[in-house]
Protein backbone atom coordinates (compact mmCIF):
# COMPACT_ATOMS: atom_id res chain seq x y z
CA UNK A 1 0.00 0.00 0.00
CA UNK A 2 0.64 3.52 -0.61
CA UNK A 3 2.77 4.83 2.21
CA UNK A 4 1.07 7.59 2.46
CA UNK A 5 -1.96 5.88 3.39
CA UNK A 6 -0.52 3.79 5.98
CA UNK A 7 0.43 6.94 7.69
CA UNK A 8 -2.84 8.61 7.30
CA UNK A 9 -4.41 5.54 8.69
CA UNK A 10 -2.57 5.73 11.77
CA UNK A 11 -2.95 9.31 12.16
CA UNK A 12 -5.30 10.84 9.83
CA UNK A 13 -4.43 14.61 11.01
CA UNK A 14 -0.87 14.39 10.01
CA UNK A 15 -0.34 17.66 8.46
CA UNK A 16 0.56 18.18 4.63
CA UNK A 17 4.11 19.57 5.42
CA UNK A 18 5.02 16.49 8.18
CA UNK A 19 3.75 13.92 5.58
CA UNK A 20 5.79 15.88 2.67
CA UNK A 21 8.88 16.17 4.42
CA UNK A 22 8.39 12.07 5.67
CA UNK A 23 7.82 11.01 2.06
CA UNK A 24 10.15 13.30 0.51
CA UNK A 25 6.99 14.95 -1.79
CA UNK A 26 6.06 18.30 -2.25
CA UNK A 27 2.90 19.62 -0.04
CA UNK A 28 1.16 20.46 -3.35
CA UNK A 29 1.77 16.47 -4.27
CA UNK A 30 0.69 15.28 -0.95
CA UNK A 31 -2.63 17.46 -1.28
CA UNK A 32 -3.43 16.26 -4.71
CA UNK A 33 -2.63 12.97 -4.07
CA UNK A 34 -4.99 13.06 -0.49
CA UNK A 35 -7.84 14.46 -2.82
CA UNK A 36 -7.70 11.68 -5.25
CA UNK A 37 -7.71 9.14 -2.98
CA UNK A 38 -10.78 10.94 -1.51
CA UNK A 39 -12.58 11.14 -5.06
CA UNK A 40 -11.95 7.84 -5.96
CA UNK A 41 -13.25 6.78 -2.52
CA UNK A 42 -9.71 5.38 -1.47
CA UNK A 43 -9.93 7.37 2.01
CA UNK A 44 -14.00 7.17 3.25
CA UNK A 45 -13.30 9.49 6.04
CA UNK A 46 -11.86 10.93 8.93
CA UNK A 47 -12.88 9.91 12.46
CA UNK A 48 -12.02 10.42 15.79
CA UNK A 49 -11.17 6.91 17.79
CA UNK A 50 -13.08 7.55 21.05
CA UNK A 51 -12.56 5.32 24.24
CA UNK A 52 -15.78 5.88 26.23
CA UNK A 53 -14.66 4.30 29.38
CA UNK A 54 -12.32 7.54 29.97
CA UNK A 55 -15.19 10.16 29.92
CA UNK A 56 -15.95 11.67 33.40
CA UNK A 57 -19.31 10.08 33.04
CA UNK A 58 -18.55 7.02 30.89
CA UNK A 59 -22.39 6.48 29.36
CA UNK A 60 -23.78 3.03 29.82
CA UNK A 61 -23.76 2.09 25.83
CA UNK A 62 -23.63 -1.58 24.52
CA UNK A 63 -22.13 -2.97 21.71
CA UNK A 64 -23.07 -6.38 20.31
CA UNK A 65 -21.73 -8.48 17.61
CA UNK A 66 -24.01 -10.45 16.00
CA UNK A 67 -23.76 -13.23 13.92
CA UNK A 68 -26.63 -13.69 11.27
CA UNK A 69 -26.66 -17.09 8.94
CA UNK A 70 -29.03 -16.27 5.64
CA UNK A 71 -30.03 -17.37 2.29
CA UNK A 72 -28.10 -16.07 -0.32
CA UNK A 73 -30.68 -14.83 -3.32
CA UNK A 74 -30.42 -15.96 -7.06
CA UNK A 75 -29.52 -12.53 -8.49
CA UNK A 76 -28.30 -9.98 -5.89
CA UNK A 77 -26.31 -13.15 -3.52
CA UNK A 78 -26.22 -11.60 -0.21
CA UNK A 79 -25.82 -7.88 -1.54
CA UNK A 80 -29.63 -7.46 -0.93
CA UNK A 81 -29.73 -9.36 2.50
CA UNK A 82 -27.15 -7.33 4.03
CA UNK A 83 -28.26 -3.43 3.04
CA UNK A 84 -31.60 -4.49 4.51
CA UNK A 85 -29.41 -4.74 7.69
CA UNK A 86 -26.81 -2.38 7.18
CA UNK A 87 -28.98 0.11 6.05
CA UNK A 88 -30.19 0.68 9.94
CA UNK A 89 -28.36 3.45 11.43
CA UNK A 90 -27.61 1.27 14.60
CA UNK A 91 -25.48 -1.02 12.45
CA UNK A 92 -21.77 0.34 12.86
CA UNK A 93 -20.41 -2.22 10.74
CA UNK A 94 -21.28 -5.14 8.92
CA UNK A 95 -18.87 -7.79 7.18
CA UNK A 96 -19.49 -10.87 5.27
CA UNK A 97 -17.75 -13.83 6.29
CA UNK A 98 -16.58 -17.07 5.64
CA UNK A 99 -16.75 -19.51 8.16
CA UNK A 100 -20.14 -20.68 10.36
CA UNK A 101 -22.20 -18.09 9.62
CA UNK A 102 -22.71 -15.49 6.61
CA UNK A 103 -22.50 -11.74 8.08
CA UNK A 104 -21.16 -10.64 11.19
CA UNK A 105 -23.16 -7.27 12.18
CA UNK A 106 -22.02 -4.32 14.66
CA UNK A 107 -24.43 -2.81 16.38
CA UNK A 108 -24.25 0.17 19.42
CA UNK A 109 -27.30 1.01 22.01
CA UNK A 110 -28.29 2.73 24.84
CA UNK A 111 -28.54 -0.97 26.50
CA UNK A 112 -28.79 -4.47 26.35
CA UNK A 113 -32.64 -4.00 25.72
CA UNK A 114 -32.04 -2.07 22.37
CA UNK A 115 -30.07 -4.78 20.85
CA UNK A 116 -32.51 -7.38 21.97
CA UNK A 117 -35.05 -5.55 20.22
CA UNK A 118 -33.35 -4.79 17.26
CA UNK A 119 -32.45 -8.36 16.85
CA UNK A 120 -35.97 -9.60 17.59
CA UNK A 121 -37.66 -6.70 15.49
CA UNK A 122 -35.93 -6.12 12.70
CA UNK A 123 -33.30 -8.54 12.09
CA UNK A 124 -34.83 -11.86 13.36
CA UNK A 125 -38.25 -11.47 11.60
CA UNK A 126 -36.18 -10.97 7.73
CA UNK A 127 -37.46 -13.63 5.20
CA UNK A 128 -33.72 -15.28 4.55
CA UNK A 129 -32.67 -14.95 8.25
CA UNK A 130 -32.14 -18.27 9.03
CA UNK A 131 -30.57 -17.87 12.79
CA UNK A 132 -28.65 -15.00 14.40
CA UNK A 133 -26.29 -15.24 17.89
CA UNK A 134 -25.59 -12.11 19.56
CA UNK A 135 -22.45 -11.33 21.80
CA UNK A 136 -21.93 -8.58 24.04
CA UNK A 137 -18.64 -6.83 24.05
CA UNK A 138 -17.68 -6.48 28.15
CA UNK A 139 -13.94 -4.64 27.45
CA UNK A 140 -12.65 -2.74 24.30
CA UNK A 141 -8.75 -3.61 24.08
CA UNK A 142 -7.99 -1.97 20.70
CA UNK A 143 -10.24 -0.11 18.70
CA UNK A 144 -9.08 0.69 14.52
CA UNK A 145 -5.30 0.04 15.92
CA UNK A 146 -5.29 1.79 18.88
CA UNK A 147 -4.24 0.80 22.30
CA UNK A 148 -6.63 1.42 24.58
CA UNK A 149 -4.57 -0.13 27.45
CA UNK A 150 -1.98 0.91 28.89
CA UNK A 151 1.32 1.33 26.30
CA UNK A 152 3.49 -1.53 26.23
CA UNK A 153 6.39 -1.04 28.02
CA UNK A 154 9.47 -0.05 26.17
CA UNK A 155 12.15 -2.38 27.27
CA UNK A 156 15.39 -0.74 26.10
CA UNK A 157 17.56 1.43 28.27
CA UNK A 158 16.49 4.98 27.65
CA UNK A 159 20.11 5.63 26.79
CA UNK A 160 22.27 3.61 25.33
CA UNK A 161 25.65 4.61 23.06
CA UNK B 1 44.23 -0.97 49.48
CA UNK B 2 42.66 -1.61 46.05
CA UNK B 3 44.87 -0.01 43.29
CA UNK B 4 43.09 -0.31 39.65
CA UNK B 5 45.36 -0.84 36.87
CA UNK B 6 46.89 2.76 35.67
CA UNK B 7 45.68 2.54 32.28
CA UNK B 8 42.19 1.52 33.43
CA UNK B 9 42.47 4.35 35.81
CA UNK B 10 43.39 6.65 33.28
CA UNK B 11 39.72 6.02 30.69
CA UNK B 12 37.60 8.32 31.37
CA UNK B 13 34.11 7.30 32.03
CA UNK B 14 31.63 7.46 29.42
CA UNK B 15 29.37 10.67 29.01
CA UNK B 16 26.53 8.45 28.67
CA UNK B 17 26.29 7.05 31.46
CA UNK B 18 25.53 10.32 33.55
CA UNK B 19 22.90 10.73 31.24
CA UNK B 20 21.56 7.46 31.99
CA UNK B 21 21.54 7.80 35.84
CA UNK B 22 19.31 11.69 34.79
CA UNK B 23 16.90 10.16 32.77
CA UNK B 24 16.27 6.96 35.18
CA UNK B 25 13.22 7.71 37.77
CA UNK B 26 11.87 10.02 35.52
CA UNK B 27 8.37 9.56 33.98
CA UNK B 28 6.96 10.44 30.64
CA UNK B 29 10.67 11.04 28.69
CA UNK B 30 10.86 10.77 25.53
CA UNK B 31 14.72 9.17 24.57
CA UNK B 32 15.95 10.17 21.69
CA UNK B 33 19.06 8.83 23.15
CA UNK B 34 18.78 5.20 22.55
CA UNK B 35 21.32 3.27 20.47
CA UNK B 36 19.11 0.48 19.44
CA UNK B 37 16.14 -0.41 17.38
CA UNK B 38 12.63 -0.05 18.13
CA UNK B 39 11.57 -3.13 16.67
CA UNK B 40 11.39 -6.32 18.22
CA UNK B 41 14.00 -9.11 16.82
CA UNK B 42 11.87 -10.98 13.64
CA UNK B 43 9.75 -13.78 15.63
CA UNK B 44 11.12 -16.24 13.36
CA UNK B 45 14.80 -15.63 14.65
CA UNK B 46 13.33 -15.63 18.17
CA UNK B 47 11.83 -18.52 17.28
CA UNK B 48 15.13 -20.56 15.61
CA UNK B 49 17.25 -19.07 19.09
CA UNK B 50 13.95 -21.18 21.40
CA UNK B 51 14.25 -24.24 18.98
CA UNK B 52 17.93 -24.41 19.94
CA UNK B 53 17.40 -24.34 23.22
CA UNK B 54 14.55 -26.73 23.16
CA UNK B 55 16.46 -29.17 21.55
CA UNK B 56 19.45 -28.70 23.98
CA UNK B 57 21.69 -26.83 22.25
CA UNK B 58 23.22 -25.07 24.80
CA UNK B 59 26.71 -26.49 24.95
CA UNK B 60 30.02 -24.23 23.79
CA UNK B 61 30.60 -24.36 19.92
CA UNK B 62 34.18 -24.61 18.23
CA UNK B 63 36.10 -21.12 18.81
CA UNK B 64 35.56 -19.71 15.92
CA UNK B 65 31.65 -20.17 16.07
CA UNK B 66 29.07 -22.84 14.58
CA UNK B 67 30.47 -24.36 11.34
CA UNK B 68 26.80 -24.11 9.91
CA UNK B 69 26.73 -19.83 10.41
CA UNK B 70 30.35 -19.64 8.80
CA UNK B 71 29.58 -21.27 5.49
CA UNK B 72 25.64 -19.28 6.03
CA UNK B 73 27.52 -15.97 6.19
CA UNK B 74 30.18 -16.74 3.60
CA UNK B 75 27.76 -17.21 1.27
CA UNK B 76 25.78 -14.00 2.53
CA UNK B 77 28.99 -12.17 1.89
CA UNK B 78 29.31 -13.76 -1.51
CA UNK B 79 25.99 -13.12 -3.18
CA UNK B 80 25.15 -9.65 -1.19
CA UNK B 81 28.31 -8.09 -2.29
CA UNK B 82 30.53 -10.45 -4.30
CA UNK B 83 33.35 -10.67 -1.61
CA UNK B 84 34.90 -14.22 -0.92
CA UNK B 85 35.74 -15.29 2.15
CA UNK B 86 36.90 -19.13 3.51
CA UNK B 87 34.85 -19.87 6.32
CA UNK B 88 37.15 -22.28 7.42
CA UNK B 89 39.84 -19.84 8.34
CA UNK B 90 38.45 -16.15 6.97
CA UNK B 91 35.50 -15.63 9.53
CA UNK B 92 35.26 -15.18 13.33
CA UNK B 93 32.05 -15.38 15.27
CA UNK B 94 32.16 -12.19 17.74
CA UNK B 95 30.19 -11.08 20.70
CA UNK B 96 29.47 -7.85 18.90
CA UNK B 97 31.02 -5.53 17.25
CA UNK B 98 32.75 -4.73 20.47
CA UNK B 99 34.25 -7.74 20.98
CA UNK B 100 35.34 -7.93 17.33
CA UNK B 101 37.02 -4.31 17.49
CA UNK B 102 38.58 -5.35 21.05
CA UNK B 103 40.36 -8.05 19.49
CA UNK B 104 41.54 -6.59 16.41
CA UNK B 105 42.94 -3.98 18.08
CA UNK B 106 44.68 -6.23 20.49
CA UNK B 107 45.67 -8.63 17.93
CA UNK B 108 47.90 -6.12 15.85
CA UNK B 109 49.17 -3.17 17.64
CA UNK B 110 52.12 -3.14 19.57
CA UNK B 111 52.84 -0.85 22.50
CA UNK B 112 53.54 3.25 20.35
CA UNK B 113 51.81 1.61 17.56
CA UNK B 114 49.67 4.57 16.07
CA UNK B 115 45.82 4.41 15.40
CA UNK B 116 44.22 6.97 13.38
CA UNK B 117 40.32 7.29 14.26
CA UNK B 118 38.33 9.89 12.88
CA UNK B 119 36.38 11.38 15.84
CA UNK B 120 33.04 11.74 16.81
CA UNK B 121 32.77 8.27 16.79
CA UNK B 122 31.58 5.11 18.93
CA UNK B 123 32.48 5.43 21.99
CA UNK B 124 34.39 2.49 22.88
CA UNK B 125 37.01 2.64 20.13
CA UNK B 126 39.35 5.12 22.00
CA UNK B 127 39.56 3.71 24.97
CA UNK B 128 39.37 -0.06 23.26
CA UNK B 129 42.61 1.61 21.46
CA UNK B 130 44.24 2.44 24.43
CA UNK B 131 43.84 -0.31 26.33
CA UNK B 132 45.24 -2.42 23.60
CA UNK B 133 48.32 0.22 24.05
CA UNK B 134 47.44 2.31 20.77
CA UNK B 135 48.59 5.28 20.15
CA UNK B 136 45.79 7.31 19.28
CA UNK B 137 45.74 9.63 16.74
CA UNK B 138 42.57 11.30 16.36
CA UNK B 139 41.26 12.78 13.17
CA UNK B 140 38.38 15.45 13.88
CA UNK B 141 35.88 15.55 10.88
CA UNK B 142 34.12 18.60 12.37
CA UNK B 143 35.83 20.62 9.37
CA UNK B 144 34.55 18.66 6.81
CA UNK B 145 30.95 17.92 7.44
CA UNK B 146 32.33 14.71 10.02
CA UNK B 147 33.56 13.64 6.96
CA UNK B 148 37.47 12.21 6.30
CA UNK B 149 39.47 14.31 4.30
CA UNK B 150 41.64 12.69 2.71
CA UNK B 151 44.18 15.52 2.44
CA UNK B 152 44.05 15.80 6.40
CA UNK B 153 44.04 11.88 6.49
CA UNK B 154 47.60 11.81 4.95
CA UNK B 155 49.03 14.76 7.07
CA UNK B 156 48.67 12.19 9.95
CA UNK B 157 49.97 9.06 8.99
CA UNK B 158 53.53 8.12 10.37
CA UNK B 159 56.21 5.82 10.03
CA UNK B 160 54.15 4.51 12.94
CA UNK B 161 50.72 4.21 12.41
CA UNK B 162 49.58 0.70 11.66
CA UNK B 163 45.65 0.98 11.88
CA UNK B 164 42.78 3.32 10.62
CA UNK B 165 39.50 2.46 12.57
CA UNK B 166 36.57 3.31 9.99
CA UNK B 167 32.77 3.15 10.81
CA UNK B 168 30.07 3.91 8.01
CA UNK B 169 27.87 4.76 8.06
CA UNK B 170 27.99 6.37 11.24
CA UNK B 171 27.45 6.40 14.88
CA UNK B 172 26.61 9.04 15.54
CA UNK B 173 26.89 11.73 12.74
CA UNK B 174 24.76 9.23 10.29
CA UNK B 175 27.70 10.04 8.09
CA UNK B 176 28.27 7.62 5.52
CA UNK B 177 30.64 7.89 1.68
CA UNK B 178 29.79 6.90 -1.95
CA UNK B 179 32.39 4.76 -3.76
CA UNK B 180 35.21 7.95 -4.43
CA UNK B 181 35.29 8.98 -1.52
CA UNK B 182 36.22 5.39 -0.60
CA UNK B 183 38.48 5.12 -3.27
CA UNK B 184 40.34 8.32 -2.34
CA UNK B 185 40.76 7.05 1.53
CA UNK B 186 41.42 3.13 -0.21
CA UNK B 187 44.61 5.24 -2.01
CA UNK B 188 46.01 6.44 1.37
CA UNK B 189 45.55 3.18 3.20
CA UNK B 190 47.58 1.12 0.00
CA UNK B 191 50.56 3.80 -0.25
CA UNK B 192 51.17 3.76 3.38
CA UNK B 193 50.44 -0.13 3.95
CA UNK B 194 47.48 0.75 6.53
CA UNK B 195 45.03 -1.75 8.06
CA UNK B 196 41.58 -0.55 8.28
CA UNK B 197 39.11 -1.91 10.60
CA UNK B 198 35.72 -1.07 9.32
CA UNK B 199 32.90 -1.46 11.60
CA UNK B 200 29.93 -1.53 9.18
CA UNK B 201 26.79 -2.45 11.31
CA UNK B 202 24.86 0.41 10.20
CA UNK B 203 25.85 -1.12 6.49
CA UNK B 204 22.33 -1.91 5.67
CA UNK B 205 20.94 1.49 6.79
CA UNK B 206 22.12 3.78 3.98
CA UNK B 207 19.58 5.67 2.09
CA UNK B 208 20.82 7.34 -0.62
CA UNK B 209 23.01 4.98 -2.21
CA UNK B 210 24.38 1.66 -2.30
CA UNK B 211 26.38 0.73 0.48
CA UNK B 212 30.01 -0.17 -0.34
CA UNK B 213 31.64 -2.33 2.47
CA UNK B 214 35.58 -1.24 2.66
CA UNK B 215 36.99 -4.96 1.47
CA UNK B 216 35.54 -4.33 -1.84
CA UNK B 217 37.62 -1.94 -2.90
CA UNK B 218 40.50 -2.43 -4.96
CA UNK B 219 42.89 -4.87 -3.13
CA UNK B 220 41.44 -3.55 0.26
CA UNK B 221 40.67 -7.26 1.01
CA UNK B 222 43.88 -8.46 2.29
CA UNK B 223 43.97 -5.29 4.47
CA UNK B 224 40.78 -4.94 5.68
CA UNK B 225 39.22 -6.47 9.19
CA UNK B 226 35.42 -6.28 8.20
CA UNK B 227 33.02 -6.20 11.27
CA UNK B 228 29.65 -6.62 10.94
CA UNK B 229 26.88 -8.31 12.75
CA UNK B 230 22.86 -8.89 13.73
CA UNK B 231 22.06 -6.05 16.17
CA UNK B 232 21.25 -3.24 14.03
CA UNK B 233 20.17 -4.88 10.77
CA UNK B 234 17.62 -7.79 12.78
CA UNK B 235 16.93 -5.69 16.03
CA UNK B 236 19.40 -8.34 17.69
CA UNK B 237 21.02 -6.03 20.49
CA UNK B 238 20.97 -8.12 23.19
CA UNK B 239 21.79 -11.49 21.60
CA UNK B 240 25.46 -10.20 21.36
CA UNK B 241 26.26 -11.90 17.96
CA UNK B 242 28.58 -10.24 14.95
CA UNK B 243 31.67 -11.57 12.95
CA UNK B 244 35.08 -10.43 11.90
CA UNK B 245 35.92 -11.14 8.25
CA UNK B 246 40.09 -10.87 7.97
CA UNK B 247 42.31 -12.60 6.25
CA UNK B 248 44.02 -15.61 7.80
CA UNK B 249 46.59 -14.47 9.51
CA UNK B 250 44.47 -11.65 11.14
CA UNK B 251 41.68 -14.72 11.98
CA UNK B 252 43.94 -16.62 13.52
CA UNK B 253 45.77 -13.98 15.87
CA UNK B 254 41.60 -12.61 17.02
CA UNK B 255 40.90 -16.43 16.99
CA UNK B 256 43.87 -16.73 19.92
CA UNK B 257 42.82 -13.65 21.94
CA UNK B 258 38.92 -14.63 21.96
CA UNK B 259 39.73 -18.70 23.03
CA UNK B 260 40.68 -17.30 25.90
CA UNK B 261 38.74 -14.42 26.96
CA UNK B 262 35.44 -15.14 25.11
CA UNK B 263 35.78 -19.38 24.45
CA UNK B 264 32.86 -18.87 21.97
CA UNK B 265 29.91 -16.43 21.06
CA UNK B 266 26.74 -17.04 23.02
CA UNK B 267 25.41 -21.00 21.13
CA UNK B 268 21.71 -19.40 21.36
CA UNK B 269 22.22 -16.06 19.38
CA UNK B 270 24.43 -17.90 16.99
CA UNK B 271 21.80 -20.07 16.10
CA UNK B 272 19.63 -16.81 15.98
CA UNK B 273 22.31 -15.56 13.30
CA UNK B 274 21.94 -18.41 11.00
CA UNK B 275 18.24 -17.92 10.95
CA UNK B 276 18.71 -13.98 10.26
CA UNK B 277 21.45 -14.31 7.72
CA UNK B 278 19.73 -17.01 6.16
CA UNK B 279 16.02 -15.33 5.83
CA UNK B 280 15.89 -11.73 7.47
CA UNK B 281 16.48 -9.97 4.89
CA UNK B 282 12.55 -8.79 4.32
CA UNK B 283 12.45 -7.82 7.63
CA UNK B 284 16.28 -5.77 7.13
CA UNK B 285 13.61 -4.17 4.24
CA UNK B 286 10.71 -3.15 6.04
CA UNK B 287 12.92 -1.44 8.81
CA UNK B 288 14.61 0.47 6.34
CA UNK B 289 11.50 1.84 4.45
CA UNK B 290 10.58 3.00 8.44
CA UNK B 291 14.00 4.37 8.83
CA UNK B 292 13.88 6.70 6.03
CA UNK B 293 10.55 8.48 6.62
CA UNK B 294 11.65 9.08 9.91
CA UNK B 295 15.05 10.39 8.38
CA UNK B 296 13.48 12.65 6.17
CA UNK B 297 10.94 13.99 9.27
CA UNK B 298 13.98 14.82 11.98
CA UNK B 299 16.22 16.17 9.17
CA UNK B 300 13.18 18.43 8.47
CA UNK B 301 11.73 19.74 11.69
CA UNK B 302 15.59 20.00 13.10
CA UNK B 303 16.59 22.56 10.06
CA UNK B 304 12.83 24.09 10.31
CA UNK B 305 13.31 24.61 14.53
CA UNK B 306 16.52 26.03 13.67
CA UNK B 307 19.01 23.30 14.75
CA UNK B 308 20.91 23.26 11.50
CA UNK B 309 21.64 19.24 10.54
CA UNK B 310 22.81 17.82 7.18
CA UNK B 311 20.43 15.03 5.67
CA UNK B 312 21.83 11.73 7.33
CA UNK B 313 22.69 9.42 4.93
CA UNK B 314 22.97 6.15 7.07
CA UNK B 315 22.24 4.51 10.61
CA UNK B 316 19.48 6.25 12.73
CA UNK B 317 21.36 9.10 13.90
CA UNK B 318 20.91 13.23 12.89
CA UNK B 319 23.42 15.10 14.58
CA UNK B 320 22.46 18.36 14.32
CA UNK B 321 24.43 21.78 15.52
CA UNK B 322 22.63 23.29 18.67
CA UNK B 323 25.18 26.53 18.56
CA UNK B 324 22.30 29.07 17.09
CA UNK B 325 20.41 28.34 20.41
CA UNK B 326 23.62 29.41 22.80
CA UNK B 327 23.67 26.34 25.09
CA UNK B 328 26.61 24.20 25.09
CA UNK B 329 25.43 20.25 23.81
CA UNK B 330 25.64 19.47 27.64
CA UNK B 331 23.70 22.28 29.06
CA UNK B 332 20.80 21.89 25.96
CA UNK B 333 20.33 18.26 26.98
CA UNK B 334 20.17 18.66 30.60
CA UNK B 335 17.49 21.49 29.83
CA UNK B 336 15.52 19.51 27.16
CA UNK B 337 15.29 16.78 29.42
CA UNK B 338 14.50 18.98 32.38
CA UNK B 339 12.24 21.05 30.96
CA UNK B 340 10.45 18.98 28.11
CA UNK B 341 11.10 15.50 29.59
CA UNK B 342 13.59 14.52 25.71
CA UNK B 343 16.53 13.09 26.22
CA UNK B 344 19.60 13.34 23.45
CA UNK B 345 22.93 12.69 24.05
CA UNK B 346 25.41 15.79 24.18
CA UNK B 347 27.73 15.49 20.74
CA UNK B 348 31.37 15.64 22.91
CA UNK B 349 30.55 12.15 24.56
CA UNK B 350 31.56 10.50 21.27
CA UNK B 351 34.87 12.83 21.50
CA UNK B 352 36.45 15.31 19.86
CA UNK B 353 34.51 17.48 17.23
CA UNK B 354 31.12 16.95 18.75
CA UNK B 355 31.35 20.04 21.03
CA UNK B 356 28.11 21.91 19.57
CA UNK B 357 26.44 19.03 18.46
CA UNK B 358 23.93 16.74 20.16
CA UNK B 359 23.16 13.12 18.96
CA UNK B 360 19.35 12.21 17.93
CA UNK B 361 18.12 8.89 17.38
CA UNK B 362 15.31 8.21 15.73
CA UNK B 363 14.57 4.48 16.66
CA UNK B 364 11.76 5.61 18.15
CA UNK B 365 8.22 5.67 16.50
CA UNK B 366 7.11 8.24 13.86
CA UNK B 367 3.94 9.43 16.27
CA UNK B 368 6.31 9.39 19.44
CA UNK B 369 9.26 11.01 17.48
CA UNK B 370 6.81 13.93 16.05
CA UNK B 371 5.79 14.67 19.52
CA UNK B 372 9.67 14.92 20.42
CA UNK B 373 10.08 17.31 17.79
CA UNK B 374 7.29 19.36 18.68
CA UNK B 375 8.85 19.38 22.36
CA UNK B 376 12.01 20.37 21.31
CA UNK B 377 10.61 23.22 19.19
CA UNK B 378 8.92 24.62 21.63
CA UNK B 379 11.98 24.12 23.68
CA UNK B 380 14.37 26.15 21.30
CA UNK B 381 11.65 28.59 21.08
CA UNK B 382 11.33 29.39 24.55
CA UNK B 383 14.92 29.91 24.60
CA UNK B 384 15.10 32.26 21.68
CA UNK B 385 15.50 35.04 24.17
CA UNK B 386 18.97 33.30 25.71
CA UNK B 387 20.24 33.18 21.87
CA UNK B 388 20.05 36.87 21.25
CA UNK B 389 21.64 37.70 24.89
CA UNK B 390 24.58 35.12 24.19
CA UNK B 391 25.46 36.35 21.25
CA UNK B 392 25.42 39.79 20.76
Amino acid sequence: MDKLLELLEENGRLPVKELAAALEMSEEEIREKIQDYEKNGVIKGYRAVINRRNLPEPPDSVTGLIEVDIAPQPDTGFDEIAREIYDHPEVKACYLCSGDYDLLVRIEAENLNEIAEFVSRELAPLKNVHKTESHFMLKTYKEAGVNFEAPSQDRRLSISP
Amino acid sequence: MIEISDTVASLKPSGIREFFDLVMGMDDVISLGVGEPDFATPWHIREAAIQSIEDGFTNYTSNKGMTELRNALSEHLDSEHNLNYDPEDEILITTGVSEGMDIAMRALLNPGDEVIIPTPCYVSYLPTAKMAGGKVKILNTAKNDFKIDHNQLEELISPRTKLLVLNYPSNPTGVTYGKQELDKIAELVRKHELIVISDEIYGHLTYNHEHYPFPTLESMREQTIFLNGYSKSCAMTGMRIAYAAAPPKIIAAMNKIHQYTMLCAPTTSQFAAVEATRHGADAIKEMKGEYERRRNLVHNRLNEMGLDCPLPEGAFYAFPSVKKTGFEPEDFCRKLLAEHSVAAVPGDAFGPGGETHIRISYATGFQKLREALSRMEEFVNEHSAHTAGSTG
